[in-house]
């Protein structure tokens, strides 16, 4: 078999052609995945005893938290190999997650709130998985606000890369906050280690929602991350032979 | 280490001869603090149960003010580069540029605030352990801010990037510096509080200079 050459990819011009390949096929992937999601989550789940139909909003809820915090950690890692390696790929990439990490985490708690006034009577409780996932949403804004502050794009990257670095310190976090601290927010409904405590089709809807945000985001990347080469690109001759960019070239 | 000190000298000595920085900083944490009772109300159950928490948000403003004329100073005449290009680490010097902040933009906040909490009614109890917890976290405070500092670095509107940048990485500071004092109220001792304090103290004063640095060498490519 023959070694993937994964630093052949490495390079924003064989990455364009990549990702332009890629991304509309995720893209249709992600949409099936979350209307087959959203068709389990509110047709074929039961309703839940005790929180009736409210709880619904988990199929949305849940899968947008995770992405939220998945995110950040592989803005984390893109901003190591950024450092660590000087991949002028890893940045844009890194730069290219935030915005829809940002999206994630609002949304997460926006839903949240929709969750949180049927059950406990408020729309915003100070518990500590809320708090530190309003914190996440601070440190996506402040990422963002840092690169776009930079003009140049090799110091936006580096610095983008740290802020990252030091921020994922901030996730585990608020993933294990629910064990340490003891508050309102109730524990993990799903775990690796025992049996989930909910019905099989509530499950089903509840991955294939969380899958159809993955393959979402890779596409959104991707796509993001092709207007960002692009854009720091425009005056190297590749980009000017491309079709999209120059009708006037044959392919 | 020689270059640890002599930096950390020079730093001090530099504020001492303008000390007008230095007190405007002490004078924002008093006039921050004096607003707040004016805002709910004077009475003292109030007073005294706010006390912890406008404390220490005033603290960690007032110290988030001067974090912007760290580098900057430096930066501007060509004193940064020059360290950059020294023998001596980057990351020693750094430590004795936070170390600078934190005498000359912490320590005075820390021996101010028994005062102030005198203000808001606080009990002698209340007002040691309020010393203590802000002795313990305003070089937290330093240590995070420098990264911050050194990656804003000649922006423009890098006063309010920083801000945005830090003071999300300052909350779980201000949680237990905050809650310290609180646990006390309640009954509950603030010995754990206070070392969970010390357990952030000692990691990022381990790990920030080395970020710092980092940080200041992407600044100034």
């Amino acid at each position: 078999m023959r070694r993937i050459a994964w630093t052949h990819y490495a390079a924003p011009q064989t990455f364009y052609g990549l990702a332009g390949v890629c991304w509309k096929p995720l893209a249709l992937l992600a949409l099936a995945l979350a209307l087959a999601g959203m068709w389990v989550g509110f047709m074929v789940a039961p309703t839940d005893a005790q929180q009736g139909e409210g709880y619904r909003i988990i199929f949305v809820h849940v899968p947008v938290s995770w992405m939220s915090m998945i995110i950040y950690l592989a803005m984390a890692f893109w901003g190591v190999v950024c450092l660590v390696f000087r991949a002028r790929l890893a940045g844009m990439l890194s730069q290219a997650l935030a915005p829809t990490g940002a999206l994630f985490a609002f949304l997460s708690l926006w839903t949240g709130a929709l969750w949180g006034k049927p059950m406990w009577g408020a729309w915003w409780v100070w518990d500590a998985r809320l708090t530190s996932e309003l914190i996440l949403f601070f440190l996506y804004i402040g990422f963002i606000a840092l690169t776009s502050a930079i003009q140049d794009p090799r110091r936006a990257d580096r610095a983008g890369a740290l802020v990252a670095i030091v921020g994922a310190v901030n996730v585990p976090i608020i993933y294990f906050s629910v064990k340490w601290w003891n508050t309102l927010h109730q524990g993990a409904s799903v775990s690796l280690t025992r049996a989930p405590s909910m019905a099989q089709t509530m499950l089903w809807g509840m991955l294939l929602m969380a899958l159809a945000c993955w393959v979402y985001t890779l596409a959104i990347v991707l796509y993001r991350t092709r207007s960002l080469i692009l854009q720091r690109e425009r005056h190297a001759d590749w980009v000017a032979q491309l079709p999209e960019v120059n009708p006037g070239v044959r392919p | 280490m020689s270059a640890l000190w002599s930096l950390l000298r020079r730093d001090l000595l530099l504020a001492l001869r303008r000390p007008s920085e230095v007190l405007t900083v002490v004078f924002f944490f008093v006039v921050v603090a004096a607003l707040f009772p004016l805002a709910v109300g004077p009475e003292r159950a109030t007073l005294r149960m706010l006390a912890p928490g406008v404390l220490w948000v005033g603290a960690l403003l007032a110290s988030l003010l001067a974090l912007n004329r760290l580098f900057e100073a430096d930066h501007r005449d060509g004193t940064l580069e020059q360290m950059l290009l020294s023998g001596t680490p980057l990351t020693l010097l750094v430590v004795a540029k936070i170390a600078a902040h934190w005498v000359l933009c912490g320590l005075p906040l820390v021996l101010l605030a028994p005062l102030l909490g005198v203000l808001f009614d606080l009990s002698g109890d209340a007002l040691g352990v309020l010393a203590l917890s802000l002795l313990i976290g305003t070089p937290v405070l330093s240590c995070i801010g420098a990264i911050g500092a050194a990656l804003t670095l000649g922006l423009r509107g890098g006063g309010v990037l920083l801000a945005l940048l830090v003071l999300p990485l300052f909350v779980p500071v201000l949680v237990f510096g905050a809650g310290a004092v609180e646990a006390l109220a309640a009954g509950l001792g603030s010995e754990a509080h206070l070392s969970i304090l010390m357990a952030l103290l000692l990691l990022s004063g381990l790990f920030s200079p080395w970020a710092c640095a980092q940080a200041l060498r992407i600044a100034l490519e």
